[in-house]
């Protein structure tokens, strides 16, 4: 989006009736309107699926502060997207107990199988990639998740059940 | 053993219900305290305890909470307690299982541990990705809000809490409390220059105290059945019961819960199955990511805080995570380096800078580009990033000791990668 078309958006016409409702329910807890940032940025994602420039302004305008400072913290954490995503994001466990238990191939595996590194899309738009800290699931290592599912045990095998065949993945968690 | 931690998790790891948590003993603890203990009486009954905090400090409880002004000594207004959920130490998995498993023994755990510091609203700040353990506090909060464990006059009492689940936007860096705290006002997550501590001025400028999942999931059964019990189930010099764990490549990784002082080699040789065949045990890093390396020579010292601290390591988390011989020692510290360096907050200029520049210099030794004098330099980054005091927090100090232990016993792997000129492991698989 270029400025002259930011100046011309009606910023309070952005948000939804249910995401502002979202919104104040939030605010409905904390001592200034700003304290919300984060629980906003997840409340917008969750239906858009990333925070777009609009959005990003939308809510700043909405929680009183600027929109830099809010991108500061839209930024800063690794869940919130200022990028369009795949519909579902892959996070992938690649710290140390999934390293020891072979991850880094497991990675390549599904570069091969789907051809998106990290911070990449797939073309149909159903994936995005990003490695995330460790998931907590160590004894099951390696470990990854797809969308809300936690995927573990990792091999090459499953990496292909995954995602070579799309109306089988559509089922939900293995 | 009797079982505290895991008495109603099953082998099926269903998530236990209010009426399955109120049949096996389940608010006993909140009902014993709200008819006739005071917050001081539960104050010197978690002090007497001795319990020491789940989530890697290993701080005393009950003196963390002592710091909280009572009374005429507080300013009117809100006290917090927050439950940090944020689980994201590299090989640390156990509080998952204990909110996945029984949400209601945590959040009794914090509506006692409020109503001990007069704390009046508390949160559970939980990462996002841990989504079921999300939707189960949050179904077992409405169902204490029903049963009247939570809200106004609990129990008919004088005492009322409200309590929310805060799911994260992530980053490592909110495991830090007073980054936590910065988090929860909806800030950037800067851990915060200390003092004035939490327990002073935390959330909202106001007093708060930051307890582990573990931590608080052991206050109901401390008041329940008392100080006395408590320390008994310990076998070592420490009280309570242990959430450990073992993961790398041993024949059955998981997470027990065990009295505290467990030897590591009945954790790792049997509850853990030992080594996967055709492996040795190299080392191991007794608890997550940002603890030293131990080697065999240590397999028989107990899991206790002081004791793993005189060998000069930490117990942290409680989470062993094995190095095997042939996985590459240096290898595996660039992995926890190059974790700590991607999250870093950015603020001090030692871990900022000094991070990323430990893993350039583990990545040229790992490559076979390394130089002799590379070891002086990553014994210059111990010293100095891994100084207590150069940095707001313990990231940067907690990422120096992998690295400075891997240059006490692996020293040798060290010097073959800059000799030899390559990794001598096999890392093919793992390029």
């Amino acid at each position: 989006m270029n400025d002259a078309q930011m100046i011309h958006t009606d910023l309070d016409s952005v948000l939804s009736a249910e995401e502002l409702t979202a919104i104040d329910r939030e605010l409905s807890h904390v001592p200034y309107k700003s304290g919300a940032a984060i629980d906003a940025l997840k409340i917008v994602q969750a239906k858009r699926g990333w925070i777009s420039d609009q959005s990003l302004q939308a809510i700043a305008k909405y929680l009183e502060m600027s929109a830099e400072e809010l991108e500061g913290i839209a930024t800063f954490y690794n869940l919130i997207y200022r990028r369009p995503v795949g519909k579902k994001v892959i996070l992938f466990c690649d710290s140390v107990s999934c390293w020891i238990c072979g991850c880094d191939g497991i990675k390549q595996k599904i570069t091969d199988v789907l051809g998106i590194n990290y911070g990449e899309t797939t073309e149909d738009k159903e994936y995005s990639l990003i490695p995330v800290p460790c998931l907590g699931a160590c004894d099951k290592a390696p470990v990854m998740m797809v969308g809300d599912d936690l995927v573990t045990h990792l091999d090459d095998a499953k990496i292909d059940e995954l995602f070579t065949d799309k109306a089988k993945y559509s089922g939900g968690n293995t | 053993m009797e079982k505290v931690l895991t008495r109603n998790i099953g082998a099926d790891l269903k998530p236990t219900d209010l009426k399955a948590y109120e049949a096996n003993g389940g608010y006993r603890g909140l009902r014993k305290a709200l008819a006739g203990l005071s917050p001081k009486d539960c104050q010197d009954v978690i002090s007497a305890s001795n319990l020491r905090g789940r989530g890697g400090a290993g701080f005393p409880t009950g003196m963390k909470w002592s710091f909280v002004p009572m009374d005429d000594r507080c300013t009117p207004g809100h006290k917090y307690l927050v439950c940090n959920a944020d689980e994201m130490e590299p090989g640390a998995f156990k509080d998952r299982l204990l909110m996945e498993c029984d949400p209601h023994q945590l959040i009794e755990g914090m509506i006692l541990s409020a109503y001990t510091i007069g704390a009046d609203i508390s949160y559970i700040f939980i990462r996002g990705e841990y989504v079921a353990a999300i939707q189960r506090l949050r179904d077992a909060l409405a169902e204490c809000y029903n049963a009247g464990y939570l809200g106004d006059n609990i129990l008919g009492s004088t005492f009322s809490l409200n309590m929310y689940v805060h799911p994260s936007a992530g980053r490592y860096i909110c495991g830090e409390e007073t980054a936590l705290i910065n988090a929860l006002e909806g800030k950037r997550a800067n851990p915060r220059a200390k003092p004035p501590f939490p327990q002073v001025s935390g959330l909202w400028g106001r007093p708060t105290i930051v307890n582990n999942v573990e931590t608080l999931c052991n206050i109901s059964h401390i008041i329940d059945r008392g100080a006395d019990w408590f320390n008994t189930l310990g076998v070592g010099e420490d009280s309570g019961t242990k959430m450990f764990g073992v993961s790398g490549r041993v024949n059955n990784p998981g997470c027990w819960e065990l009295p505290m002082g467990t030897p590591i080699r009945e954790i790792i040789e049997h509850h853990a199955g030992g080594m996967q065949q055709g492996l040795q045990l190299k080392g191991f890093l007794p608890g997550g990511g940002s603890t030293d390396f131990l080697t065999d020579k240590h397999l028989d010292l107990a899991m206790d805080y002081n004791v793993i601290g005189k060998a000069g390591s930490r117990m942290g988390t409680g989470t062993i995570i094995i190095l095997d011989d042939q996985t590459c020692p240096v290898g595996m510290v660039l992995n926890l380096i190059r974790f700590f360096a991607h999250e870093s907050c950015g603020f001090c200029t030692p871990c900022r800078d000094g991070l990323p520049w430990s893993r350039q210099v583990l990545e040229d030794i790992e490559s076979g580009r390394g130089h002799a004098e590379d070891l002086d330099t990553l014994a210059y980054q111990v010293g100095y990033i891994g100084t207590i005091g150069n940095t707001h927090c313990a990231l940067a100090p907690g990422a120096m000791e992998p690295l400075q232990s891997a240059l006490k016993y692996f020293r040798d792997d060290f010097e073959r990668h800059i000799y030899g000129g390559c990794c001598p492991y096999n890392t093919a698989r793992r390029a």
